[in-house]
């Protein structure tokens, strides 16, 4: 199991998230309004995180490739129990109280369903065939139904989003991607008929914040103008007036770029997006070197999948995105999508050390 | 294809790698888009969103003055502000507005009428401001909010001040009130001294002075967060408040004046007739100010304004009555000055004619008084004898006289829009009507009837003048204005007129006369001065609303509202006044029954009642 009984690690990795851990700490502590207990916990959180990557960084992926499918059919399985006696949060049946800690399954999904739909493809000839496509259309759907019944808009289009990305990796033929993106658009309408009056209507105010300053547009229109009033350098660390008089909403949380864009400029959000770019590269870096299939495919997918958290934050905060709810990997306070991600890296990092080994 | 001898996995390196390449394209591309972004809104729109951002955090606040207070000549307080409370509502924050609207109606005894103006008022705003739910809650009410408010988000308990008026009815008329400003109460120059300010004074000094009660506003720059609510201040000018007034005004005199009008249409006003202060300045009926500065309801507004005794009408200032006979010692003094000689008598028959044969002008007493001279005339309002001197000091002359004691114009007093009352002349007639002025015109004029119109007012005046031998003071309200921060009173300016009219012996012959109205055998007012401990200068006047009664008709069966006037003037100790007074009764039938009696127990409040209060406090005032 532990291949060599080498510790596997990898220092690029590690230390680039470890940059965008520091930089979360640092802003969430002046998004906090400076509170220690916040902090507290977020360094726990992280503690935790840094545990975990490393730890299933020493699983050898076989393992996980052979374990995929029961880890899939025993997440869906727990996403169905949520449903059921689910504990209610915010509006939401998106926790289950496992009496100690509160567990969010939707994040284990965004790990899992990548997994599944690598497995799938893992073995399957290039391109595939529309029949494997179907399997792996079910596989993903039957999640991304579930979560967004929760209702949880921002969790299950990332799913569809990590799925898209391990299909497209794994070998798809273009021309069943084109009819895919055809049969999509023509859902849409009956997608939107299913999302909820609040989802709708950030939506709507996405298009035009301004039509309804005070209204859905004003958290939009609020976060635009903390991101546009900081300039080159930006107001300073616990200066940022539009976050730290309320203007900016769920500051802690979703909307946590915008306390940091104004209060580091657009040179903090160059080294930022630099740091996340490191990531990402470094990581499709290790997919490419990568010399199984299904290693390729998930390590490319997980990447993609970051990179694609980091654009849709961003992206709704800065107002050409909806409002989803999609927090700001590794920063935003709370939830449990940091470990999440954190064991993402850490499955990575082990394919890293596989392929030093294997050569 | 290739397979992999170990894992037995199929491999196909390189259409797996060209896909990772075009997924690197792909995250290049999304990075572009979203530096492209953030450049515009941080590089390009800067200098908008920064603008946007300084425009959340300020706000400059208005800071309200304290409005000054006002007191009458002993300090007791005539208005006042007092601490009320309000519950506003910010909509947008409200969890159940059906919650509160249930709470509030049993707890806060909030009326149909309230939720109703609530929800109008809902309609009209957006749902991020302040809107008022209730005016007015009690302490007790307030309390009862203030334990259940966490249950209420988004609702509000703010404390103002509200103008109040302690003693009601007894000073509406003169002190006026307050309400809320409106659009027509100021024009664009003044509004921004009023920013942050509900209320005006309307009415009465409150309107007068309203420059010195006022105060300036100050101002508060804070940085406010999203909720409006203010995080810091960071600039302030203090407000400054208004002045105090002192009033002339005894309180106590105007609360015994007012009861003694009560159930009477009229008017009294009481002054010093050597400064011109006026002690009491009373309209009845009257109403409660404190209902208009709370903010009068349209129902109670309307009550008062339709009520045939318009208890709205300030019949002091603005009420123009025929003087009748109280207009006789001004024209008597004038008929000495025209030398007529005071010993000759004239024969009353109970009519005087112009010509043999002519139309008859009655004396108010059928049989007649039989042959009068100057004092008796004078004791017993002998119309005949006045119908003959008027004739001879001709419409000019009596006009001339009465203009001189101000009649027909303004006295000055400081309160908003006096009238000017009519003092008739030939001109003004052929102006007015377009025909020329007759004799009996000039007898109607000489008995204070006809066109001749005066108000309480100048009544008061001018018997002020006729008890300071031709002094004429400006009747006036205010005494002194207090700066509320060093404690220093002003006086203001001084403008008494002072005109001397005409030889100060020949008053004596008038105010002998006067005397003997209530002092003498045959006077008009004997009965009210029966038994006093000092000397009272008077006439009595019936104003005649309808001709005299013909043969067989009595006073009885003429209908309320047509009966005459009472008119009643006095100023007392007859030797050195020191208060004169004007009043009317409407509708009261005879000055020597109705008004003499009422002005006889004014006068005893004062120079005997008041003098036995061992607790009557030294005014604040000081005289400067």
């Amino acid at each position: 199991m532990f291949a060599g009984r080498v510790f596997r690690f990898d220092s690029v990795l590690f230390f680039s998230t470890g940059m965008i851990l520091f930089c979360g700490v640092f802003i969430l502590f002046s998004a906090s309004g400076g509170s220690t207990e916040i902090l507290f916990h977020q360094g726990i959180r992280i503690a935790i995180a840094i545990i975990v990557m490393l730890g299933v960084a020493q699983i050898d992926p076989d393992v996980i490739r052979r374990w995929s499918p029961a880890i899939y059919l025993v997440t869906v399985l727990i996403l169905m129990l949520v449903l059921a006696v689910g504990y209610v949060g915010k509006g939401a049946q998106r926790w289950l109280d496992l009496g100690l800690v509160r567990f969010q399954p939707a994040e284990l999904m965004k790990l899992a369903t990548p997994m599944m739909v690598a497995w799938l493809f893992a073995n399957a000839p290039i391109p595939t065939s529309l029949g494997r496509l179907m399997v792996a259309l079910t596989i993903v759907v039957i999640p991304a139904g579930l979560v967004m019944v929760q209702p949880d808009l921002g969790t299950a289009v990332m799913l569809v989003i990590s799925a898209i990305c391990a299909v497209v990796l794994a070998g798809i033929r273009w021309r069943h991607l084109i009819i895919l993106t055809a049969a999509a658009a023509a859902a849409l309408p009956f997608l939107w008929s299913q999302l909820r009056d609040y989802q709708k209507d950030r939506i709507l105010a996405m298009l035009d914040p301004w039509s309804d300053p005070l209204g859905m547009g004003y958290h939009t229109i609020q976060a635009q103008i903390a991101i546009g009033s900081a300039g080159v350098s930006g107001k300073g660390w616990f200066s940022g007036s539009q976050s730290h008089l309320d203007f900016v909403p769920e500051r802690s949380t979703d909307f946590i770029f915008a306390v940091f864009a104004e209060e580091f400029g657009f040179v903090g959000i160059i080294v930022l997006l630099g740091a996340y770019l490191l990531v990402t590269g470094r990581c499709m870096h290790i997919a490419y070197q990568a010399q199984d299939h299904y290693c390729r495919i998930l390590a490319g997918a997980l990447a993609l999948t970051f990179f694609f958290y980091v654009f849709v934050n961003v992206g709704m905060v800065s107002g050409i995105l909806p409002v989803v709810g999609v927090p700001l990997p590794l920063i935003s306070y709370g939830g449990t999508s940091m470990i999440t991600l954190m064991a993402a890296f850490g499955i990575i990092m082990g394919m890293h050390r596989r392929r030093r080994l294997m050569a | 294809m290739t397979v992999d001898p170990i894992s037995g996995v199929s491999q196909h390196p390189v259409l797996g790698r060209s896909r990772l390449v075009v997924a690197v394209i792909l995250i290049i591309t999304l990075t572009v888009i979203l530096i492209e972004r953030l450049y515009f809104l941080q590089i390009v729109e800067h200098v908008r969103y920064r603008a946007l951002s300084i425009e959340n955090r300020f706000d400059l606040l208005p800071v309200p003055p304290v409005r000054g207070m006002i007191y009458d000549r002993h300090g007791e307080v005539l208005a006042e502000n007092h601490a009320v409370y309000e519950l506003e509502v910010v909509p947008e924050q409200v969890r159940d507005m059906a919650a509160l609207m249930t709470w509030a109606t049993q707890s806060l005894s909030l009326s149909e009428r309230d939720r109703k103006k609530f929800n109008k008022r809902l309609r009209g705003r957006a749902s991020f401001e302040r809107i008022l739910l209730k005016s007015g809650l009690s302490e007790e009410q307030a309390a009862r909010f203030a334990v259940n408010q966490y249950r209420f988000p988004g609702v509000a308990l703010r404390g103002r001040l509200r103008r109040s008026y302690p003693l009601g009815h007894v000073t509406a008329h003169v002190v006026g009130y307050v309400g809320r400003i409106s659009d027509k109460d100021l024009d664009a120059k003044e509004r921004s001294r009023y920013r942050g300010v509900a209320h005006i004074g309307k009415l009465g000094i409150e309107s007068y002075y309203e420059g010195n009660l006022l105060g300036r506003i100050g101002y508060e720059q804070v940085e406010t967060n999203a909720h409006g609510r203010v995080v810091r201040t960071l600039a302030r000018e203090p407000a400054i408040s208004g002045n105090h007034l002192h009033l002339t005004l005894d309180a106590r005199l105007q609360k015994v004046v007012r009861n003694e009008l009560v159930g009477h249409r009229g008017a009294a006003v009481v002054l010093e007739p050597h400064t011109g202060e006026i002690l009491a300045f009373v309209s009845m009926p009257d109403y409660d100010p404190n209902l208009f500065a709370k903010g009068i309801d349209q129902v109670r507004y309307t009550a008062l304004q339709q009520d045939p005794n318009k208890p709205l009408l300030n019949r002091a200032l603005y009420g123009r009555y025929a003087p009748g006979s109280t207009l006789k010692p001004i024209l008597a003094l004038a008929g000495l000055e025209h030398t007529i000689d005071p010993r000759r008598r004239v024969k009353c028959p109970g009519f005087f004619a112009l010509k043999e044969g002519g139309r008859v002008y009655r004396c108010w007493r059928k049989q007649g008084h039989g042959a009068v001279n100057f004092k008796e005339a004078l004791e017993q309002s002998c119309d005949t004898y006045f119908y003959q001197l008027g004739l001879r000091l001709g419409i000019s002359g009596i006009s001339e006289a009465l203009t001189t004691f101000g009649f027909g114009k303004q006295t000055g007093i400081d309160l908003a829009s006096e009238p000017d009352g009519l003092i008739p002349t030939a001109p003004w007639k052929q102006r007015r009507y377009g025909t020329p002025w007759y004799p009996g015109d000039t007898l109607n004029a000489s008995i204070g009837q006809g066109y001749v119109l005066s108000t309480p007012l100048q009544l008061a005046a001018a018997t002020a003048a006729l008890a300071n031998r031709g002094r004429l003071v400006r009747p006036h309200l205010l005494r002194g204005v207090e700066d509320p921060e060093t404690g220093e009173i002003r006086r203001p300016a001084e403008q008494v007129t002072e005109v001397q009219l005409g030889d100060p012996s020949q008053y004596e012959r008038v105010i002998e006369g006067m005397i003997a109205v209530m002092h003498g055998s045959h006077g008009t007012a004997r009965r009210a001065g029966q038994r006093l401990s000092y000397r009272i200068a008077a006439k009595t006047g019936t104003s005649q609303l309808v001709s005299l009664p013909q043969a067989g008709e009595t006073a009885k069966d003429t209908p309320d509202h047509l009966k005459d006037h009472a008119l009643f003037i006095a100023f007392a100790p007859a030797e050195r006044p020191q208060v004169a007074l004007a009043l009317i009764i409407e509708n009261g039938g005879s000055g020597g029954k109705i008004a003499a009696p009422i002005a006889r127990r004014i006068l005893d409040y004062y120079f005997v009642e008041r003098l036995r209060r061992a607790d009557l406090k030294e005014s604040r005032y000081v005289r400067g």
